[in-house]
């Protein structure tokens, strides 16, 4: 019980997939600039990052492995995630109109959040088993939308800031970003995966 | 000038900028002469050379920005941030860890997002976790050995030779770990009674560390009384952190015990001077409870579980992150209106 818990705190907070392995900037750079995007875009992300990592980890498992194709789990693991991606698109929008609108433009651009890939081929790399993968896959996203969301909370306040014109817009989101790196560090050592 | 026509009421706002900032400064005074007391001048030292480059380096950004120089360092903000941090910094830290922590400080986190009233981090913190990270050695190895247990401590120029410049004496033999990184270390392999026998506890918590936060604490209580800042933060984050070190820490010979955790360390000085700092904080006073809880929260998990001994750079860091989010869930209730706009539990 305490490794599950220990994944998802070293997920979540230590390895912090954003701020710490530095995977997924694209939106979050992107989608960061108001509160309720930003909300949208982590339910979505966490919804398809706990699905896909699952999939790739059954994919992996049960079709690459037995057919000793293991050098082609890249090309693998993107066709699952987009068919992940599509899937939940459809089934949202089948069960509930509302759920899609809200987030609608968000569900095609996790496609190409390299979060989501990276944490396909660290389950297989990290050799973890069903339930690891799944809570891993849980944990980046969770950690994932942390920092989305506080980050565009902040930006929304840094946006009315009186930041010198060369560093206006994303280069102040950078360089924010940054410094929210080095608090991370602050978690080195809580726990060693 | 003399004709601009001001409307009522004529009263003279008794906390401007500057005031607010100077008194900050004074308050911090009894602090830093425990500290020269118990750990020599190179505290001393290093607040003097920290307000220098602090001055010159906001005097250079301010230039650069094309804004008028003098208004700006007449606020003491610069200095309140070279003060901060130069009571951080180890005392024997050389000149030049002080000199990229405070340049850091300034341009960086301080001017790149406006100066002053617009940085959403502490500056001082900002560059003493750099500097943190960056330097490690420098950062945990500099840390000077009480005076009383000292045959002959650093006189003033020996301490200032040792800072700027190669050491006249070995340092080595004036320096020694802080209680609450001997403790962590020790306590694995020794019971509580065994590691608090050592000298660098002294008679009562830890060996000058005590008063150093004793002082502070008085200072903090006087600037509350004199309504430089609320009570919310350093209350709840002394509530959170005592109430975690009760709550996880109740077995002194596993984990460190509360009464270390408040009086050793950057405690009392993080409470009442690093955390209440009025911008990078929580704005409401609900929400202060939450920011104050949160830092107390947080350097009890890095102190205990991390690799760090202390942890208040980080810990402030941290909840400097989550201020804006916990400002938009924490907005008051407007007179006449039932709740606030976004707020979710009740106004």
């Amino acid at each position: 019980m305490s490794e599950y818990l220990l994944i998802l705190v070293s997920t979540i907070l230590v390895n912090n997939f954003v701020l710490v392995q530095f995977l997924g900037l694209c939106p979050f750079m992107g989608v960061s600039n108001k509160l309720e995007t930003a909300m949208g875009m982590s339910l979505a992300t966490t919804f398809v990052l706990t699905l896909s990592s699952l999939c790739s980890y059954l994919a992996f498992t049960w079709l690459l492995q037995p057919l000793g194709l293991e050098y082609l789990q890249t090309i693998t693991f993107i066709l699952v995630i987009a068919v992940v991606v599509q899937f939940t698109e459809m089934v949202v929008k089948k069960t509930s109109p509302l759920l899609y609108r809200v987030l609608g433009i968000f569900l095609p651009l996790i496609t190409t959040n390299c979060a989501v890939l990276g944490v396909a081929l660290l389950n297989i790399k990290k050799q973890n088993g069903f339930i690891e993968s799944i809570l891993y896959g849980f944990g980046a996203a969770v950690g994932f939308s942390l920092v989305l969301i506080l980050f565009s909370a902040m930006r929304e306040r840094i946006a009315v800031a009186d930041v010198p014109t060369p560093f206006k817009g994303a280069a102040i989101g950078m360089i924010t970003a940054g410094l929210m790196s080095l608090a991370f560090l602050g978690f080195s050592g809580l726990v060693n995966i | 000038m003399t004709l601009l026509r001001i409307t009522s009421p004529h009263t003279q706002g008794a906390q401007r900028t500057a005031n607010v900032m100077r008194t900050v400064i004074l308050a911090t005074l009894p602090g830093l002469g425990v500290i020269t007391y118990f750990f020599g001048w190179g505290t001393f030292i290093n607040v003097i050379w920290c307000s220098i480059c602090a001055v010159a380096f906001e005097s250079l950004v301010l230039g650069l920005r094309h804004q008028p120089v003098g208004f700006f360092l007449k606020d003491y903000s610069a200095l309140v941030t070279a003060v901060l941090l130069g009571l951080s910094l180890p005392p024997l830290a050389p000149w030049w860890v002080s000199l990229v922590a405070i340049g850091f400080a300034i341009v960086v986190a301080k001017h790149l997002y406006g100066g002053m009233g617009y940085n959403p981090f502490n500056p001082a913190m900002v560059g003493f976790a750099l500097v943190l990270v960056s330097f490690p050695l420098e950062m945990t190895t500099n840390w000077a050995t009480p005076s009383p247990l000292l045959q002959d401590p650093l006189t003033f120029t020996q301490t200032l030779s040792t800072i700027f410049g190669t050491p006249s004496v070995a340092v080595d033999a004036y320096t020694m770990a802080t209680p609450l990184d001997v403790y962590k270390h020790e306590i694995s392999h020794n019971t509580a009674v065994v590691v608090t026998a050592k000298p660098v506890f002294g008679n009562f918590v830890a060996l000058g560390w005590e008063w150093v936060n004793a002082a502070f604490l008085l200072s903090g209580v006087f600037l509350i009384w004199k309504r430089i800042f609320t009570w919310h933060t350093p209350v709840s984050m002394l509530v959170a952190l005592t109430v975690m070190s009760i709550v996880f820490g109740w077995d002194a010979d596993r984990y460190t015990p509360p009464l270390l955790h408040l009086y050793a360390g950057a405690t009392m000085l993080g409470a009442f001077f690093i955390a209440t700092d009025p911008v990078t904080s929580a704005v409401s006073n609900r929400g202060k409870l939450f920011y104050g809880a949160g830092i107390g929260i947080l350097v009890y998990i890095i102190r205990t579980w991390g690799s760090y001994p202390d942890a208040i750079a980080f810990s402030v860091l941290l909840m400097n992150f989550a201020a804006p989010f916990i400002d938009f869930y924490t907005q008051p209730r407007a007179y006449g209106h039932a709740k606030a706009g976004r707020s979710e539990s009740e106004g």
